[in-house]
């Protein structure tokens, strides 16, 4: 038996959580020069456990770059693809660092953490290059920019008992400027979603996000990595069965069947935002000039691949790198890419996500997937394939 | 890993227990554990003659698929038709009920011994 897309484990990089893992008996996988939890138990189980309960992820090898100055909301709109200036104290925002021809160099998420301050949340794996860019695009403003990535641990804790747990995990209180809050529950309980709230946990800081990439309620903590384990474990003992830890093959499945895409499967710098769905992400109207306008304006070529879901039947599921055909006969043309795949553990059923000619990505299109040498009727579906109940 | 000290292994993480010259075949729960969620079992079926070191089969998890190589030469007497209703039993019994393939093999190939599989896992 051999194994053909799994990567093996290396001396990467460990989380500030890494004993807490191994103390669970974790399998770890290199991310990104990260050795992290790839499953505790049941890769299976865990994705349920967010769809049904909560699940406890260790995200920290995300980078997190600040950017602090007068001038800082003003370099942020020119150095990356939405308007960061038009968001509140507390917001959150999804955007992209676009390369100057409107390639995705990306994907990001912006919290203004002050007046005149900005978190920016990274891939792991372009950490260095986000850094590289924000320094380089922000250099003619007021403003400088923190690598703070070894600085901070990231938890995140995502389903419909997330918040109960929360709520009931003792050591966590209002803490910073700028929040009126006294009272962390009742931050906690009318914190709206992609908004965060400054609070503490033992006395240090904690900032406590609404936001997530599971397609379920929840929430993303920053802490400090010598408080981490500590939290970690709060958060585990108070939720008991309501809490289970995931590794990142859940992660992985959860945020496909949400429809999310994956920097380096469904983003990349050969792709245009608009291609893979994000256009709305591109604030073409804000006034002056950014990194990416002129490319985004020119835009792809009017037959560039377009993405789109894809679902079929039985249990065999297509993986990034499969050809998507106009059919399963002999005569049917290849006209695509699957960029994610993966046997849906919610539905049951096969889905994919795929880059397909634009004249084939209609829903209701009937397509088909080479899977090892097998061709597999698949369905153009719109996204997301999984919603949760309102 | 478990004491299988009677079953043989190969190199690809499968296990061979010989009964006269039938031969069952499984994964070994090292592979199973590396896979994760196993949730898809393609196997060949009786009758179909099969050569060592050629792909027979396919086992997917979540996360990857796993290439299925005949261990011997010979004929597939019987699938497991448990384990391709449910192809969780690879995770939960791997040398058990979780086992793949029955092949009659008049010769067998020379396989690792439990000592040397173990060795080759670093266990």
């Amino acid at each position: 038996m051999t194994e053909t897309a799994q990567a093996e484990p290396t001396s990467g990089r460990l989380s500030p959580l890494h004993d807490v893992h191994a103390a669970l008996g974790a399998s770890f996988t290199d991310f990104a020069g990260w050795e992290m939890p790839v499953r505790y138990t049941s890769d299976l189980a865990e994705h349920h456990a967010v769809r049904t309960r909560s699940g406890l992820f260790d995200l920290s090898h995300m980078g997190e770059i600040v950017v602090v100055g007068p001038e800082a909301a003003t370099a942020l709109d020119y150095a990356l693809a939405g308007r960061l200036s038009a968001i509140a104290l507390g917001q959150a925002k999804y955007t992209l660092l676009l390369a100057r021809d409107g390639g995705v160099i990306d994907d990001l998420v912006v919290y203004r953490t002050g007046e005149d301050r900005f978190m920016v949340v990274a891939n792991a794996a372009n950490r260095e290059v986000v850094v590289d860019e924000l320094l380089d695009r922000t250099a003619p403003f007021d403003v400088e920019v923190f690598d703070e990535s070894d600085d901070v641990a990231l938890i995140a804790l995502q389903g419909p008992d997330a918040l109960e747990v929360l709520l009931e995990t003792p050591g966590f209180g209002i803490q910073g400027p700028g929040n009126d809050h006294d009272d962390f529950a009742s931050a906690l309980r009318e914190l709206k979603y992609y908004r965060a709230v400054a609070a503490e946990y033992d006395g240090g800081p904690v900032l406590v996000a609404r936001t997530g990439y599971t397609g379920e309620d929840g929430f993303e903590l920053y802490v400090a990595p010598e408080r981490a384990a500590d939290l970690w474990r709060a958060i585990a003992e108070t939720g008991g069965p309501r809490v289970v830890p995931c590794g990142l093959a859940s992660r992985d499945t959860l945020r496909l069947e949400a429809g999310m895409p994956l920097y380096g499967h469904e983003l990349g710098l050969d792709t245009q935002p608009v291609q893979a769905g994000l256009g709305r992400v591109v604030a073409l109207a804000k006034e002056g000039d950014f990194v990416g306008r002129a490319g985004i304006e020119q835009g792809p070529r009017a037959d560039a691949p377009v993405l789109v879901g894809l679902a079929a039947e039985g249990r065999r599921a297509a993986r990034a790198g499969y050809a998507v055909l106009t059919g399963t006969g002999e005569d049917a043309a290849e006209i695509g890419v699957v960029t994610s795949g993966v046997l849906s553990p919610t539905l049951g059923h096969p889905i994919a996500m795929a880059f397909v000619h634009p004249d084939h990505a209609e829903p209701g299109t009937v397509l088909a997937v080479d899977v090892r040498g097998t061709r597999i009727p698949a369905s153009v579906v719109a996204l997301p394939f999984y919603r949760r109940g309102a | 890993m478990s004491e299988n000290t009677d079953l043989q292994y190969t190199a690809e993480h499968e296990w061979v227990l010989v009964d006269g010259d039938t031969v069952t075949i499984g994964i070994t729960d090292y592979a199973a554990e590396k896979l994760g969620d196993i949730v898809y079992v393609d196997l060949p079926s009786a009758g179909t003659s099969v050569t060592e070191g050629t792909v027979v089969g396919e086992i997917e998890s979540t996360k990857s698929v796993g290439e299925l190589f005949a261990p011997v030469n010979g004929e597939v007497v019987e699938a497991n038709q448990a384990v391709i209703d449910s192809p969780e039993l690879v995770n939960s019994d791997p040398f058990g009920e979780g086992w793949l393939l029955k092949i009659t093999a008049p010769e067998l190939p020379k396989l690792l011994s439990h000592a040397e599989y173990r060795a080759l896992v670093g266990e």
